[in-house]
């Protein structure tokens, strides 16, 4: 019977929450790394004992750990990520020229065939990787090189490389987000990128159909339809049926298309997960009803599921990292929150409990379904 | 023996108790010490200065003897008591909230 293990990243520390199949019984371990942040971890495809770990303080910087026996013992690899080069600038809030400086990591994305390969989406935004495990990092310095890289401007979270997404069917193809310049895509494994914003449309910006400058927040593919892409923007709910050479709106009859993640199913490609907040100045959901809206029909029509979730008095958020699906037959459905809960659906989102109740802010949730 | 008190996250990184003693070849200068002290532990490297400039990050402070020393020079030779063993050199993180 497979099994299903959930890596938590909060605000204080590192969680995993495994339960079989049925998933109504959890058992919750941590804190790992208690009192340091861990935006991201996420475990290899292929050898899913390999568990990678963004872990980070103000006080420390950046620390990557990495465990080979499925989160039960962790080590420290490596942690200096470097910028290829004289860094040079991008623009500031205010417009000015800012220098390119490494804050933090917020993404890891293993490789899909290599257990010792592992791409980091930093802060200010660039892209690294790994081919020892994460003991020695080299930026793809084409990415943060790109000729429009100076234009490029930090969201409110910071300039943050966030959304790294692996082509299964097309190994030199891969895409990136960055908020808040938006979605790049490489056909030849990151050396070279361009920008895939066609169809973007972001009000805040002098143009709002401009190249670059769009606060993308996430991107979900499901690996058995690689050429189809879901965004959750700024605001809007945007859809590519051509791996991103153009995008067009779905966000349809969402009560708000402001929000941070976006999830697809991973049996039905047309079935797709969203969780609509109130605004870009009030990051809690409408009305404090905590609702996940599905969409059964790839965009524009969706209906909000609400049965476990609480429907008055709720003010928290769902962070752009911070939901997932399993891959089993019956797709569950994953997502925590600032105020500490993490809530599944066993069902495609039909029903939903809290695994958890109580844990520190949540900033990350991936989901690995084991044999 | 050079002592070092590390602060509590370091400590649990790397996995010690409050003070350690460490071999640190003279001239003893803040950054013999941290050399000596990321030789020794590794995966240190990078959380208290940089692993490139070798600056001090922002929210370390480094004290000894009752002093503030985080604004010596890297080479200044650390004060008697520290180089003797009589004294920890002392790094701390800034009270800087921990929200």
């Amino acid at each position: 019977m497979s099994n299903v293990r959930v890596l938590v990243g909060t605000r204080k520390g590192a969680f995993v929450l495994t339960a079989d199949g049925q998933r109504k019984k959890w058992r919750v371990e941590g804190p790992h790394f208690g009192g340091w942040e861990v935006y991201h971890m996420k475990g290899s495809p292929i050898d899913p004992n390999r568990i990678y770990v963004s872990q980070s303080t103000g006080w420390h910087g950046q620390l990557i750990q990495r465990s080979d026996d499925g989160g039960k013992s962790w080590n420290p690899v490596g942690n200096d990520f470097q910028y290829e080069g004289t860094p040079g600038s991008h623009q500031w809030y205010d417009g000015t020229p800012h220098p390119w400086e490494f804050a933090r990591v917020w993404h890891l994305e293993p490789s899909l065939d290599d257990p010792d390969f592992v791409y980091a989406g930093v802060e200010d935004a660039a892209l690294f990787y790994s081919e020892d495990g994460a003991n020695t990092w080299k930026e793809l310095s084409g990415f943060r090189g790109h000729s429009t890289g100076s234009s490029w401007m930090p969201g409110a979270g910071g300039m943050c490389l966030h959304t790294i997404i692996l082509d299964p069917t097309n190994k030199g193809r891969m895409f990136a987000a960055v908020s808040s310049a938006g979605v790049f895509r490489s056909d030849d494994s990151g050396k070279t990128w361009r920008p895939i914003t066609k169809g973007l449309h972001s009000e805040f910006m002098p143009d709002p159909d401009a190249e670059i400058g769009h606060c993308v927040h996430r991107i979900a593919m499901n690996p058995a339809r690689p050429e189809v892409l879901f965004m959750q923007k700024h605001w809007d709910v945007m859809r590519s049926d051509n791996a991103g050479e153009s995008w067009c709106e779905v966000s349809g009859n969402l009560p708000s298309d402001f929000g941070f993640p976006i999830a697809l199913n991973s049996n039905y490609p047309n079935t797709v997960y969203v969780i609509p907040i109130t605004s870009d100045l009030f990051h809690v959901p409408p009305e404090g009803k905590l609702r996940v809206y599905r969409s059964e029909t790839g965009g524009n029509e969706w209906e909000p599921l609400t049965k476990g979730l609480p429907q008055e008095h709720c003010y928290v958020n769902v962070l752009r990292d911070a939901m997932d699906v399993d891959t089993l037959d019956s797709c569950g459905v994953y997502f925590g929150t600032t105020g500490g809960q993490v809530y599944v659906s066993p069902d495609n989102g039909n029903t939903w409990d809290a695994i958890v109740q109580n844990l520190p802010a949540i900033l990350s949730i991936e989901v690995q379904t084991l044999q | 023996m050079i002592r070092v008190a590390l602060p509590g996250h370091l400590r649990t990184l790397a996995g010690v108790s409050k003070e350690i003693s460490i071999e640190v070849s003279e001239p003893v200068t803040q950054q013999s010490v941290l050399d000596a002290l990321e030789a020794a532990y590794p995966m240190l490297r990078g959380t208290i200065r940089d692993q490139t400039t070798k600056l001090r990050r922002p929210f370390i402070r480094f004290f000894a003897c009752e002093e503030d020393l985080s604004n010596c020079l890297p080479n200044d030779i650390l004060p008697i008591e520290v180089v003797s063993g009589k004294e920890p050199f002392m790094i701390v993180g800034a009270i800087a909230g921990g929200s």
